[in-house]
This record gives C-alpha cells, sequence and structure tokens, in this order.
C-alpha cells in the first residue's frame, strides 16, 4: 500500500506542476518579474496548494501516528539561523537565474533531457559541494 | 510573456497539496524534493523506498502528460550557461537553507513553521532581486 501510495502522491505532484505550468521556467521568471512581464499564476498554485497540505497536517495531528509509519518526522527546530536564511537566499539567486527549483527540474527531466539535465547535474554538484564544506 | 493561467494554476496547486497532505497523513514526513535529492547525494538509504515511488511518479506524470496531452504551457529554458550556474546554487543553498519550494514553501508553510516563513521570503526577495538584475539592469532576456 506505501509504495502505490507514494507512485500515486509523485504522480499528483509531478501532474500538478505540469498542469500549473510551473515546468515551463519562464513562467516563473515572469512571475518573479514584477517590474516587467509579471505573471501571478504561482500565488494561484501556492494558494491552491497550501490549505489542503495544511489539512493533512491537521489530520496527522489530530492522529499523532501516521497511517502507514510508526513515527511523525517532521523538522522541530524553531530558531532560525544564519544558515537559514543564507541558504534560502542562495536558492533564490540560482531559482532567479534559471526559473527552476528542484521540484519542477526533475518533474521535467523527461521532457526536456538536455537542457534540464544540465541544470539537475549541476544542482547534485552544488548539492555534493556542500556536503564536502559542512557534511 | 507567458499567459496568466489562474485556473490551471489553483487546480495544479491544489494536486501539489493533495501529495503533501497524503505525505503527512500517510506518513508523517514532508514532501521535500530538495531533501529527497540530497539523501540520495549522501546515500541514505534509510526509508528510501517510498521516495523512489515517489519519484517515479514526479518524473513519469509529466512525460506521460505531455506525451498524450501535449504542451499546456510550452517550455522556455534559460541558455545553458544559465542552467549550469542556476543549478550550482539551488544545490547549494537548499541544502544550506534546509529546504526550497516545496519543503519550505508548501508543506512548511502549511504547518505555520517560522524556519519556513522566513526561509519563503528570503528565497523569494532574492529571487524577484535576481531576476529585476537580469532583466532590467544587465538588460539580459
Amino acid at each position: 500500500m506505501g509504495r502505490v501510495l507514494a507512485l500515486l502522491m509523485g504522480a499528483a505532484f509531478g501532474g500538478g506542476l505540469w498542469l500549473s505550468g510551473m515546468l515551463n521556467p519562464a513562467k516563473i521568471l515572469n512571475f518573479l518579474d514584477l517590474a516587467g512581464t509579471f505573471d501571478p499564476s504561482l500565488i494561484f498554485v501556492m494558494g491552491g496548494g497550501i490549505p489542503v497540505a495544511a489539512l493533512g497536517y491537521w489530520y496527522m495531528q489530530r492522529r499523532t501516528v501516521p497511517v502507514i509509519f510508526r513515527d511523525i518526522q517532521v523538522p522541530l527546530a524553531a530558531a532560525v539561523d544564519r544558515q537559514l536564511v543564507l541558504g534560502a537566499l542562495i536558492f533564490g539567486v540560482g531559482w532567479g537565474i534559471g526559473g527552476l527549483c528542484p521540484g519542477p527540474a526533475l518533474a521535467a527531466i523527461l521532457i526536456a533531457p538536455t537542457s534540464i539535465g544540465l541544470f539537475v547535474i549541476a544542482m547534485a554538484a552544488g548539492s555534493l559541494a556542500y556536503q564536502r564544506l559542512h557534511g | 510573456m507567458t499567459e496568466f493561467t489562474p485556473g490551471l494554476s489553483v487546480f495544479g496547486g491544489l494536486l501539489i497539496g493533495l501529495s503533501a497532505a497524503l505525505g503527512f497523513a500517510f506518513f508523517g514526513r514532508v514532501i521535500g524534493i530538495s531533501g529527497i535529492l540530497g539523501r540520495a547525494l549522501q546515500f541514505d538509504f534509510g526509508e528510501i523506498q517510498w521516495r523512489v515511488w515517489f519519484l517515479v511518479g514526479l518524473i513519469g506524470m509529466p512525460l506521460l502528460l505531455e506525451l498524450s496531452v501535449g504542451s499546456l504551457h510550452g517550455f522556455n529554458p534559460a541558455p545553458p550557461m544559465a542552467m549550469v550556474i542556476a543549478g550550482l546554487l539551488v544545490g547549494y543553498g537548499t541544502r544550506l537553507g534546509s529546504g526550497c519550494t516545496s519543503g519550505h514553501g508548501i508543506c512548511g508553510i502549511s504547518r505555520l513553521s517560522i524556519r519556513s516563513v522566513v526561509a519563503t521570503g528570503c528565497f523569494m526577495v532574492s529571487a524577484i532581486i535576481t531576476v529585476f538584475v537580469v532583466r532590467h539592469v544587465l538588460g539580459v532576456n
């Protein structure tokens, strides 16, 4: 059951990204281009997604134990630290250059293997660089 | 120029939210793509199975839709050099900042995590500034 559900969750996530237009980097860049060809679609993606995710979170907390796994593992850290802010700022610069974040990059990799593949390889390299420096 | 698509984007967002909600309710886990990728690169194979099946769906579904329905929104990637620089920054930044648009933006905000709200604000602002500099100061389009 876990496997089928995980497959369906991946399909819903990937299908949602595809349907919402978030696989086209130009749509992301236009969302971020407030002074130019602004396209507010991404706000509608978040507006649709966050309340539904919140319902799932609420249900998980009410049950105290998830349906399939025996324990809940969500990040408990509450302190805003330098790494969090610096990491998010750096991620944003990359997001603003390429119009891609990790989810859409993986979701689009078979649709546009060459251009997206380049991004995904570089993303893996950046992630490995983090491990080398901080791991 | 891309077309503003509120209907399709809300519907797509609902599906993404459903995926995150099922992750909470059934697995008790945050669906974060940079986290899944980071674990794979650390050869952390604990609880690998559901993550692999999730990735199969995440990668397979868009291809299936693209082949059966066609492209709804078009596809305009940045030039190769921009992709490489962007990928490096996204890979490094999401690890240092413990998350990306899915883990912080959708899952984190939905559970009102202060860290995720701050992180989402930070990457939105730096991305908006980056696009402004690239498009309107440097004049690259």
